[in-house]
């Protein structure tokens, strides 16, 4: 049997994969900037909380209920937001990630500084999932997840944030509504991070402010910067990597910040696109192994 | 009707007028030459039709329909393709994927086609035509950021055509080029007008632009200060002090 602690890592890290992942699609996809990102995960935690626990809802309809709060929220703040020039975007979306703090924080409803407790794992078969199921159970959803997001790559949808990453300008002039695309990646974005709040919520059983703050928020960037922004497994790897880290040794727990810090300023150094950026050492050496006709991008 | 009517605009930016009640129209399938010394306001023009700036005063009509209010993606979906004067293609995509986002206007509009595949054979085989007449069927593959100045003009020019424009403006497109390439895009764009397509051409080589326009106006500070044939303009006292003035001379020009 796999033990307790080694299953609360893996589901620790695949709920981070998947948050990387949504912030990936906003960041990464169609180049947009979001020091807020934490938020939309704590949006879909709470609203998965307090569906599950003060209205009665069942895990399976609280959680999918989060995804579309935390999107709809995402289209609400996303659409000012993004209407405004790139520049503002860095501050407006910290602004938000403070915000939604601050009302978890304050207003009563959301439990104020304890949070809220007494959410529980799924329920099937008329018992308790066990931990191993309901990694089983993310582990699928991230891998729905991962297909959908390489089938949207190929869409027009991907060409036309492809598009906007690369220059918005001259997207614009080519037919590319860089308003409507930049929505769509940051409600896409903002739902995928509310479904791994809720995922992330039903594990913890108790959830609180801090877990959705500004240090949430840099650090998911963080494991998207370090595993290669835009691309569909660096964020990923990021995920693994930095999520595991502290796990294995204590002080790097304790230096957790400092440590990222140091990694980030290293590959900033050396390896700029990350880890499995298109032009970085480990994706070159994979290619002179095994040659593969290379796609656009 | 004119295909394009420009009337009584006006462009201030913090005080710079930069475009000064300016009137001309522009004719289906024939090439118009925009000339004028640097900061005459050219770009500021093109900007404005294009969508980027609103005008501080006047009208642009596209086909008898004001576009003045109108997106730059509106406006580019509506048939007006263009070029940047500092080149700018996708760096990071392919010469191919370059001109596929422009062939994306069939599909952005509606959410359900842009799900589906960007790689599709009847696109496909659209982008392989219009390479072979642009002329970048070498360069298919090739990230935009790796070529040549010329080439990537032309990587404009055909991103512009993927939009199956009515009307082209094109901005310097001879600018920083040799002769040689410069001579190549000339004859493009003379395939491209004999198909029907205007264009509207800002060009600082005054051989290119008395070779190819049939008309051209001319502005300076903003102001027009002549239009007509290629052989008024030459001689127009105006014209040449304009550019006198200025100390540059009208045959050669280089930024
Ligand atoms: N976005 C802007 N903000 C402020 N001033 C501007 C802006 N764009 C252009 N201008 C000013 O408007 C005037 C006209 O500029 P424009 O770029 O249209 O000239 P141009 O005719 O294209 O010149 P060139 O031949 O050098 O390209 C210039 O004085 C320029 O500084
Ligand atoms: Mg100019």
């Amino acid at each position: 049997m796999i033990s307790g602690y080694l299953i609360t890592i893996l589901i620790t890290i695949i709920v981070y994969a998947i948050l990387a992942h949504s912030l990936n699609v906003i960041t990464g996809h169609a180049g947009q900037i979001s020091l807020g990102h934490a938020a939309f995960f704590g949006i879909g935690a709470y609203t998965s909380a307090l569906l599950y626990t003060g209205g009665g809802f069942p895990f399976w309809a609280s959680v999918p209920l989060a995804a579309v709060v935390a999107g709809v929220v995402g289209a609400v703040l996303g659409i000012p937001c993004l209407r405004v020039r790139d520049d503002f975007l860095a501050i407006t979306t910290m602004g938000i990630g403070f915000v939604v703090e601050a009302v978890f924080l304050y207003l009563p409803f959301f439990g104020g500084a304890m949070g809220i407790g007494g959410i529980n794992l799924p329920k099937w078969f008329g018992r308790e999932m066990s931990k191993p199921e309901y990694f089983l159970l993310i582990l699928i959803v991230f891998v729905l997840l991962i297909l959908f997001d390489r089938r949207l790559g190929r869409s027009w949808i991907g060409l036309a944030w492809s598009s906007i990453r690369e220059d918005e300008q001259a997207a614009e002039a080519m037919g590319v509504d860089v308003v409507r695309f930049k929505v769509m990646a940051f409600v896409l974005g903002s739902t995928i991070a509310g479904l791994a709040g809720g995922f992330y919520a039903h594990f913890l059983t108790f959830i609180m402010p801090q877990n959705f703050g500004f240090g949430q928020s840099i650090l998911i960037l963080c494991m998207v910067v370090f595993g290669g922004i835009g691309t569909r497994w660096g964020p990923i790897l990021g995920a693994v990597i930095l999520g595991i880290l502290p796990e294995i040794s204590r002080p790097i727990m304790e230096y957790r910040t400092f440590v990222y810090g140091l990694l980030l300023l290293a590959m900033m150094r050396f390896q700029p696109g990350g880890l499995l950026g298109e032009e970085s050492t480990l994706p070159r050496m994979l290619r002179r192994i095994q040659f593969r006709p290379s796609e656009n991008r | 009707m004119a295909l394009l009517n420009i009337d009584g605009l006006s462009k201030e930016f913090d005080g710079l007028r930069a475009l000064d009640q300016v009137s001309f129209t522009a004719e289906k399938g024939e090439i118009l030459g925009i000339i004028g010394p640097n900061g005459a306001g050219k770009t500021t023009l093109f900007n404005i039709i294009s969508g980027i700036y609103p005008a501080s005063d006047g009208e642009v009509a596209f086909q008898g329909k004001s576009i003045l209010r109108m997106k730059p993606h509106q406006v580019s979906r509506l048939g007006i393709g263009r070029t940047f004067q500092i080149v700018r293609p996708f760096p990071n995509l392919n010469v191919e994927t370059n001109i596929l986002v422009a062939y994306g206007h069939r599909f952005y509009p509606d959410l359900w086609n842009s799900t589906g595949p960007f790689r599709r054979a009847d696109t496909l085989k659209e982008v392989q035509i219009l390479l072979e007449k642009t002329g970048l069927q070498p360069y298919q593959k090739q990230l935009a950021k790796n070529l040549p100045l010329g080439i990537k003009k032309r990587v404009e020019i055909a991103r512009a055509l993927a939009l199956e424009p009515r009307l082209l403006l094109l901005d310097e497109p001879s600018g920083g080029l040799r002769f040689e390439e410069s001579a190549r895009l000339m004859g493009l764009i003379r395939t491209v007008r004999d198909q029907g397509i205007s264009v509207l051409l800002i060009e600082h080589n005054m051989q290119v632009v008395m070779d190819l326009c049939n008309r051209i106006v001319v502005l300076d500070h903003g102001s027009k200060i002549a239009e007509g044939s290629p052989e008024t303009i030459r001689s127009n006292p105006q014209v040449i002090e304009a550019y006198l003035g200025k100390s540059v001379r009208l045959e050669d020009e280089e930024d």
